[in-house]
């Protein structure tokens, strides 16, 4: 089991206010992505789940029991840190081990499931190593290594690919996905990069300025943002925003030609990806705005290309930013 | 990495402080074993050079080879085996009290406490005292037996003044110097506990570790270093410990190494027996670092 529920959950230092008050119902086994720009609130929402800091307000129930004046162990959730957190003076052995011994688990059960923790993140050959003499993604296994082995009921992910480099984090990304597949535990997972967002998330909380600007599954923040916010954070290249703030439509959302269309613009840029080209187009009265073309596209900076937006694709926002439906 | 040329003018160029610090190094060693081997007594300018040495110099002082015969005679001194006794003495409480000391203060200077700075300042102040200055505070104001304020505490609780530098010479010296280097000690633990990492603390928190088993497990090897420092610097500092002693006129019974080269030298006016009894020193402070090194020197690698 692992349901986290919080209700009206806020946070203050001093009188900065980091969480003005956030409701929010994490389901069974769900992977949950808390996701925003710097200092939006959402790690400091997560260490709010793990008990490392106190509650200004509001409860945290977890799986039916109110957790709100727990500590952070008797929770029964593991975290794994932006920074690994490794113990460096113990072995990976050790490292795993060190949480079931301050349970006080007897030691040939801590032995057999740390290596059950090993064998499933292919530590095994490196269980007497310190953290020192492994390399980034083996830390970081070490970590997830020592988060499993107590069967929380829920998973805590704070930023825990930032530190490696871009192949690895794809590796470890889908590594992560096939744990939770496997474990078919709850799994919360901070990060500030959409696209983690997007391929591991259920469902993907959006945080702006502490408040959850809203929640859904990546499709549907994609296809229907609540905000201007969401449509801006979600979605690579950005949505281009038009009008004054009031129409939106994605880079991919249009249509290219070189003869005829409802936008004129002059291409400004190109970038050429490969398998995609985005374009800067310079559309006149309408400003800046980026298109994607597939594949390979004809014309280079300082041509003249037309766009015509797809049916159904534009987003309509009111003056406060709240989308028009 | 470098070129042949690079490296044959980087010699060149530290040459001269090379050279600057070997003779820094070796004229007084070798001045010293010079000493040591000739009979030079101040009080003795015309000794009657023993007809084994027939190679007497002529020189102003009139001195003449004497061969082993100083580090005979300092070697067998009942007063050699008190001094290396009460060094060790010495050494061993001091580094005792400082390390534990330190690190339990250490601890309380992390905590967030209120007037954290100032706190910090004081604590470090004692280590900017001169010796000597330190000795004569301990021995009239803190250890006097009538107007000390020891004297005075323990007369508040009924209880009988002690005599320190009469009853114990040793003690007091070991408090003395320990104050003076527990805010070292201090000092550097605190640097090294706040560079514990913050998501340590906050995993060993997830962990569910209690505060002792966090400190034994996490703290303690994180100070496992600057342990190893303070234990070198401070054995290098306080074998050589003197003015406390001999402000306090505790010598006689608290002694240590210094000390008896002092009244060699400096009572006894015997300059070939104090150069023994320091070549001595050397010799046994070396042993002293060799196997310091060996025991703890692993930690210092990596």
């Amino acid at each position: 089991m692992g349901t986290i529920v919080l209700n009206n959950v806020s946070k203050s230092f001093g009188d900065v206010v980091i969480i003005p008050g956030a409701d929010l119902e994490i389901r069974d086994g769900e992977f949950i992505v808390f996701v925003g720009p710097s200092g939006c609130g959402k790690s400091t929402l997560l260490r709010l789940i793990a008990g490392l800091e106190d509650l200004s307000g509001g409860r945290i129930v977890i799986d039916g029991v109110d957790a709100s004046d727990q500590p952070p162990s008797k929770r029964g959730l593991s975290m794994v840190f932006q920074s690994y957190a490794l113990y460096p003076h113990m072995s990976v052995r050790n490292n795993i081990a060190f949480g079931l011994k301050m349970a006080g688990l007897p030691k040939p059960e801590i032995a057999a499931k740390v290596a059950r923790a090993a064998a499933t993140l292919n530590l095994t050959d490196y269980l007497d190593r310190k953290p020192r003499q492994l390399s980034g993604g083996q830390r970081q296994r070490v970590a997830i290594g020592r988060a499993i082995v107590r069967q929380p009921k829920a998973f805590l992910f704070d930023e825990p690919l930032s530190n490696l480099d871009a192949a690895l984090r794809v590796n470890m990304r889908i590594e992560i996905m096939q744990l939770h597949q496997s474990l078919g535990a709850t799994m919360i997972y901070v990060t500030h990069d959409q696209v983690e967002a997007m391929t591991m998330a259920d469902r993907i909380v959006v945080l702006n300025k502490g408040n959850i600007e809203q929640l859904g599954s990546p499709l549907e923040l994609y296809n229907r943002p609540d905000s201007l916010f969401v449509a801006g954070f979600i979605g690579s290249p950005k949505m281009n925003i038009l009008e004054n703030n009031t129409i939106g439509i994605r880079p991919e959302h249009l249509a290219l030609s070189e003869k005829s269309g409802e936008w004129e613009g002059t291409v400004m840029l190109a970038e050429h990806l490969g398998s995609d080209t985005y374009l800067h187009v310079d559309a006149g009265r309408r400003g800046m705005l980026t298109v994607r073309a597939s594949g390979e596209f004809p014309v280079g900076p300082g041509g003249k290309i037309w766009m015509t937006p797809e049916k159904g694709r534009i987003h309509r926002f009111d003056a406060q930013g709240r989308a028009i439906r | 990495m470098a070129t042949q040329q690079t490296r044959a003018l980087g010699r060149i160029a530290v040459a001269p402080s090379v050279i600057a610090l070997f003779l820094w190094m070796i004229v007084p060693l070798a001045m010293t074993i010079w000493f040591s081997l000739l009979r030079y007594n101040l009080l003795d300018p015309n000794p009657a050079c023993s007809p084994l040495t027939p190679w007497a110099l002529t020189d102003p002082a009139n001195r003449c080879l004497a061969g082993a015969s100083n580090y005979y005679y300092f070697l067998t001194d009942p007063a050699f085996f008190r001094a290396i006794g009460n060094s060790l003495q010495l050494v061993g409480w001091v580094l005792a009290i400082s390390v534990i000391g330190g690190i339990l203060l250490a601890l309380l200077l992390d905590q967030a406490i209120f007037g954290r700075n100032i706190v910090r300042l004081m604590i470090i102040a004692p280590f900017f005292v001169m010796p000597t200055v330190s000795a004569l505070v301990w021995k009239n104001m803190m250890m006097h037996p009538v107007s000390g304020f020891l004297a005075w505490l323990f007369q508040l609780f009924g209880l009988q003044p002690i005599d320190w530098f009469a009853h114990a010479p040793m003690t007091a010296i070991v408090i003395m110097v320990a104050w003076q280097w527990l805010p070292f000690a201090t000092l550097i633990l605190l640097t090294a506990l706040q560079s514990l990492d913050e998501e340590q603390k906050e995993a060993a928190e997830m962990d569910g570790a209690p505060p002792l088993s966090y400190f034994w497990h996490l703290v303690l090897p994180h100070l496992a270093r600057p342990i190893t420092v303070v234990i070198l610097i401070e054995t290098i500092f306080l074998l050589n410990v003197f003015a406390e002693i001999y402000v306090t006129g505790s010598g006689g019974r608290a002694g240590n190494m210094p000390f008896l080269v002092y009244q060699y030298g400096l009572i006894s006016n015997d300059i070939g027996g104090a150069s023994a009894g320091g070549i001595i020193a050397v010799i046994l402070a070396n042993i002293v670092a060799f196997f310091l090194m060996r025991m703890i020197g692993k930690n210092l690698e990596a």
